[in-house]
């Protein structure tokens, strides 16, 4: 239906996006690239009075890569990520998420920091942020704070983050050479949501897996690390019956609830399909 | 409040809500009625415009957004008289029934084409998986783009 009505702000730097966020007690929302706020608006689950567009603080728009990771500031679409051949080397697993994200139109303009904000449970960036050990860097009045991806979400779209905080920036860990990861989603259709999703990384030593990394999104009210998978993992050769374990471990990890689109049973067997998908991949 | 932006080549000024989408505000303030509003929330694609050239849904951003940006409606994919070659291929290959999708189908079409004039059925099928049809059963549509790909490299822009 049509939005509710609201005030619109575009200023042109981070202090003055923060200052007016924190002038209106947690009736203002941010607008980064409005891919999901906007259907928000439209659904009339948010109401905000006041939209703070972020579309002019050029400084959020840039992905840097150096030895201590990858960083995206948070208004890079998801087009940026795709486009950006560096990326397929520094951080092979984030392009391989990024390309499971939404339909080509919302590739446009959907961000990374909105997706984060956004907090949806099925979606890939969340995922990706837990399963990396990432660090979301977010401003408010009281200065710039830096979190761990592992105390941001919350709940269901519900993260962290202040009424007066604005994400800035996205930090993933550096990525380390030969490097072993797959990135598996079942959606009914490439580019709606993840029923479910499992993405991981691990480094060899000797031919054993070490440093386990294993996420899932789509089966919880957040997206979940995996610690029993990473387990089943840690110090092993990853073969077919380490793969066939780190499955049953995963799915017994999770008790999804039923919803319209899937049943909380075929969840929890999918996800172990999907870890199970994952390692083939990275052991290939 | 005060928006200013180009249109199809021309400049536009129009005073609208925040609340305003540009989609609601090319058919109501603009009169281009051939952007469609199917879903009004992200999912169906009909509604999709080219912003400075990138293929985006018109429902989710809002008219006040597209401040100081090149707009391009499906209006500005047609010429005065006869078909572009897009619009040929569509009608050859029967990938339109009720039309109402269509708008959207050739603007996110000709995005890709512009940018990927190579691309295959499996990415033409990716790309348009983002737009809904509820008549044709989307093979005609697949084969409309595929072959419309030709008048994009020869170096024309297919419109």
């Amino acid at each position: 239906m049509k939005l509710p009505p609201f005030e619109y702000a575009c200023p042109t730097t981070v202090a003055e996006a923060v200052a007016l966020l924190a002038s209106h007690d947690g009736e203002a929302k941010p607008l980064a690239g409005g891919q999901s706020l906007v259907p928000m608006l439209a659904f009339r689950i948010a109401s905000p009075a006041l939209l703070v567009d972020l579309r002019k603080l050029a400084e959020l728009r840039q992905i840097k890569i150096g030895q201590d990771g990858v960083s995206l500031g948070a208004m890079v679409r998801w087009r940026d990520i795709l486009d950006d051949e560096r990326l397929a080397k520094a951080h092979p697993l984030l392009v391989a998420a990024v390309e499971h994200v939404a339909h080509y139109q919302i590739r446009n303009r959907g961000t990374v920091g909105g997706s984060l904000a956004h907090a949806d449970p099925a979606a890939e960036l969340p995922g990706m942020v837990i399963t990396c050990d990432a660090k979301i860097v977010a401003v408010g009045k009281s200065g710039t704070r830096t979190i761990d991806a592992a105390s941001f979400f919350q709940g269901p779209l519900i993260t962290a983050l202040k009424p007066d905080e604005i994400i800035s920036e996205i930090r993933f860990p550096a990525w380390q050479a030969k490097r072993r990861f797959g990135f598996e989603e079942f959606a009914r259709r490439r580019g709606d949501f993840a029923l479910a999703a499992a993405m991981l990384f691990y480094d060899e030593d000797g031919g054993k897996a070490r440093n386990a990394h294993v996420g899932a999104i789509g089966v919880a009210d957040r997206p979940l690390r995996l610690p029993a998978v990473e387990q089943v993992l840690n110090g092993k050769a990853v073969d077919e019956a380490v793969i066939a374990e780190a499955d049953a471990a995963a799915s017994a990890s999770v008790d999804p609830a039923d919803d319209i689109h899937a049943s909380g049973a075929y969840r929890k067997a999918l996800v172990g399909v999907m870890v199970e998908r994952a390692l083939r991949r990275a052991a290939a | 409040m005060p928006v200013t932006f180009e249109v199809n080549g021309k400049p536009v000024s129009v005073e609208v809500e925040p609340r305003l989408t540009l989609a609601d505000c090319l058919r109501h303030h603009l009169r281009l009625t051939g952007t469609h509003v199917g879903c009004e929330h992200g999912i169906c694609g009909s509604c999709t415009v080219l912003v400075d050239g990138a293929a985006v849904r018109s429902c989710l951003i809002l008219a006040v957004q597209a401040e100081d940006t090149k707009v391009v409606t499906v209006e500005g994919l047609s010429r005065d008289e006869g078909l572009t070659p897009l619009q040929a291929s569509f009608r050859k290959h029967h990938a339109l029934q009720c039309g109402f999708c269509t708008p959207g189908m050739i603007t996110t079409a000709h995005a890709l084409l512009s940018e990927e004039p190579d691309c295959d059925a499996d990415r033409v099928r990716e790309v348009l998986s983002g737009n809904l049809c509820r008549c044709t059963g989307y093979i005609p549509i697949i084969e409309a783009v595929l072959e419309a790909r030709a008048a994009y490299k020869r170096g024309g822009n297919g419109a």
